[in-house]
């Protein structure tokens, strides 16, 4: 594709010089949105001094832990970072805010709190997607995305942090919870 | 591209409401083969390395990624959360395509790659308030030595 690109750099007949590239990409089709399931279960966590949901996503993290190793050494980087901190810390971290009513000690020393919020959500997205993609089968995004929103305990932290954090004293927080927080598709989850 | 029947109807109409207004001139300048083009990379996928700063919403200012960067040394912090992540996060050459052009300068199909390329936040800001920070990176690039840029929109 991106040899096709640079080969219209060549060309003389413009402007405008609009080329459609042929290629589908892999897997694409709506039959392939179902076909896909999570093949690491992800049971309610054993009996710890946690709170429940946050021992529930504590256990999938360490439940997903060995096919997101995998998915680094494959891949040779990891999307993980954005809020600059482990991810059980994350976790700890979102579930404070939960109890907090959007109020939370922030873990970072160079990111605002609205800012750490938005990083550790993105950073608890991209540590399943990361794990999941990484598992046999042919995943799609969407099946991915309805397996993270819909069937862990990590997807119900985030939607239950969304009226919560609306709600929050923090503009940052507030900013983040209303705008940056649940993707359109799966808002219908709030409900 | 995507296609419009592949997003949800919601995406879809989202982006249908877009004001998209034609433009107004149709510059066209014919360049050097490709084979002696210096190429650079502007991505708008919030992309930056790990010490550098999150992109924030509404964010109007770029980073700037060498050319010689380690992309396990590169994060995203694009500010919209409705895009889809999972290709970026297999293979990040799906928004940065930093390794092919390394491969096609190394097979001679390109000039050389050039020494920085750039990222911004692609959301939040409609296009014309990026003007000023577009044309600081357009003279950027000119003092490289760029004559190609591959404008990755994310």
């Amino acid at each position: 594709m991106l040899r096709s690109a640079l080969a219209l750099l060549e060309r003389g007949d413009g402007p405008p010089i609009l080329d459609d590239f042929p290629d589908d990409a892999p897997g694409d089709g709506p039959t392939d949105m179902t076909g896909w399931s999570c093949p690491i279960p992800l049971p309610p966590a054993p009996p710890s001094d946690d709170p429940a949901l946050l021992a529930d996503v504590l256990s999938e993290i360490g439940t997903l832990s060995p096919w997101q190793a995998l998915a680094v050494e494959q891949r040779g980087r990891t999307g993980l970072g954005a809020a600059g901190v482990p991810i059980e810390t994350v976790a700890r971290f979102l579930h404070d805010l939960l109890e907090g009513n959007g109020a939370a000690d922030n873990p970072s020393d160079t990111l605002t709190l609205g800012q750490s919020f938005r990083g550790a959500a993105e950073d608890l997205k991209t540590y399943y997607m990361e794990a999941a993609t990484a598992q046999p089968g042919n995943a799609t995004s969407r099946s991915v995305a309805d397996w993270f929103w819909g069937g862990t305990a990590a997807g119900r932290l985030l939607l239950a942090l969304h009226p919560v954090c609306a709600a929050a004293a923090d503009d940052g927080v507030k900013r983040v919870a209303t705008g940056q927080l649940i993707p359109r598709l799966h808002k219908h989850r709030l409900s | 591209m995507v296609r419009l029947t592949d997003l949800d109807s919601g995406s879809a109409q989202h982006l249908l409401d877009k004001d998209c207004p034609p433009f107004e001139t149709q510059p066209f300048v014919a360049g050097p083969p490709l084979a002696e083009r210096r190429v650079a990379i502007v991505t708008s996928a919030g992309l930056h390395r790990r010490g550098d700063r999150n992109f924030d919403l509404s964010d109007l200012s770029y980073r700037v990624i060498p050319g010689d960067v380690a992309l396990a040394d590169l994060v995203m912090t694009q500010a919209s959360v409705n895009y889809d992540r999972t290709g970026f996060q297999q293979d990040i050459n799906v928004v940065f395509p930093l390794d092919r052009l390394r491969e096609m300068d190394a097979a001679g199909e390109i000039g050389s790659v050039a020494s920085f390329h750039y990222a911004f936040n692609g959301a939040g800001q409609l296009a014309p308030a990026f003007e000023p920070t577009a044309r600081e990176v357009g003279r950027m690039l000119k003092e490289d030595g760029v004559n190609a840029a591959i404008l990755v929109p994310v």
